[in-house]
């Protein structure tokens, strides 16, 4: 099928986009790469106005590397960030996590700010953001403003972006030498996933010295697992002890029901998923 | 809305509403219908181009987004009348059964081996998970890619 018509925009500084989504009103619709609104336009699920395309903005694409963060633009493909050298070294859940996303075509175009600012609570790239303290950059018609991860999911595809206003770039702390792993469960490929578990651990003398862990998809938006976070604190890499830690993965979390599992079922494989990554990754 | 766009080589301009699919402006105003659509979802890859070098699922890009764009379709393949030899690997092989899939296979086909230009078994069908084949056809089409890799391989 084809879209229903709209007005089309393409910007070329962030302010300037800020003021077409003022002038366009709440029926505007912001492009980032267009793998998640296409579909939508195309089903017409969404018939926005105008639809303001942020490609066109040189600001809001690539890495940079500042002193104890890496900062990544909204409009950095997935595939950028997949081979980028400084995200492998410093955020590798990240990278992990990424390379997961639907399949090689759509990480060409899909944009990793697209992706958080979309916030399918299915999407593979919201609880590596929450789980490595990620915060994100706002413009607004009042300039810009910082939001951390934790502030920026707010419910079931909604964030902390008010309608008039773009998300610019995404600082990721460095984590530079942890250890980590994106464990997927989902049925087929290119499904997103029922649930998953992103673990990163910084490692000493073969003991765990601190944990994050994310979990896709076991809420309305992502969720930090900080009673598993906590419990492996200290603890020995042995099947047992990561088993004991995971037990209470979801705690805290309120996971959905739907065509392909239920809250126990996830509730189950949050605890499986969860042990699985923090294996995989204390072996990487 | 007025763009400008290179495709297998030539450089059009045409008018386009805002909403006219990629997938639709190389088949309908280009007459590129090598290209085909194969669903409604972003599911099966069968529309996959090259834009600026990389494949995408046409169906998932606007037109006016590739405005300034160099793109590669299926029917920019062959060179002096000799198909690619990712084009004859396929022919080769037997990679198709009824065919609908064989323009976005081809065209990812290239994109993996110009990543990973000795890809094992696995990796080919890492790199073609975006395609869906409703054949079944996959071992054919895994062979052909091989076989297209040792091919390239030998002309390096």
């Amino acid at each position: 099928m084809i879209p229903a018509p709209f007005d089309y925009a393409a910007p070329s500084t962030v302010e300037e986009a800020v003021t077409v989504l003022a002038d366009a009103g709440e029926d505007a619709k912001v492009l980032g790469g267009g793998q998640s609104l296409m579909p939508v336009l195309r089903m017409r699920l969404a018939a926005p106005t105008t639809v303001v395309d942020l490609g066109r903005i040189p600001e809001l694409r690539g890495i940079r590397e500042e002193a104890d963060a890496l900062v990544i633009g909204a409009m950095t493909t997935h595939d950028e960030v997949c081979r980028a050298e400084s995200v492998r070294a410093h955020a590798a859940l990240l990278a992990e996590a990424t390379h997961t996303v639907a399949d090689p075509q759509i990480r060409h175009r899909g944009t990793f700010g697209g992706s958080l600012a979309h916030a399918d609570p299915a999407g593979d790239l919201l609880a590596p953001a929450l789980a490595l303290d990620a915060s994100m950059t706002i413009a607004g018609p009042a300039g810009r403003r910082t939001v951390p991860a934790a502030e920026f999911f707010v419910d079931f595809f909604t964030t902390a972006l008010a309608e008039n206003e773009v998300l610019v770039e995404v600082r990721v702390p460095k984590h530079t030498g942890w250890q980590a792993h994106y464990e997927k469960f989902n049925r087929v490929a290119q499904a997103w996933s029922t649930v998953a578990v992103g673990a990163a651990l910084r490692m000493e003398g073969g003991a765990i010295a601190e944990a994050k862990v994310g979990l896709t998809n076991m809420d309305t938006v992502p969720v930090r697992a900080r009673t598993v976070e906590a419990a492996l604190i200290g603890r020995p890499v042995t099947a047992e002890a990561i088993r004991e830690a995971a037990r209470d993965a979801a705690a805290g979390a309120n996971p959905g029901t739907d065509a392909n599992a239920d809250a126990a079922y996830r509730t189950q494989l949050a605890r499986v998923l969860t042990a699985r990554a923090v294996t995989a990754a204390a072996r990487t | 809305m007025r763009i400008t766009m290179t495709v297998d080589g030539t450089s059009y301009t045409d008018d386009v509403e805002p909403r006219t699919l990629l997938v639709q402006h190389l088949r309908e105003n280009l007459g590129k219908v090598g290209t085909v659509i194969g669903c409604d979802t972003s599911n099966c890859g069968a529309c996959t181009v090259h834009l600026n070098g990389r494949s995408v699922k046409s169906c998932s890009v606007l037109a006016v987004q590739a405005d300034g764009a160099e793109i590669t379709t299926i029917e920019g393949l062959e060179r002096d009348g000799q198909p690619h030899p990712v084009q004859q690997a396929f022919h080769e092989n037997h990679a198709l059964q009824c065919g609908f899939c064989t323009p976005g296979m081809i065209m990812q086909s290239i994109d993996l081996l110009g990543d990973t230009p000795d890809p094992s078994e696995e990796q080919v069908r890492e790199g073609l998970e975006g395609n869906l084949c409703r054949c079944t056809g996959y071992q054919n089409i895994v062979k052909a890619v091989r076989a297209a890799a040792g091919e390239l391989g030998a002309k390096r």
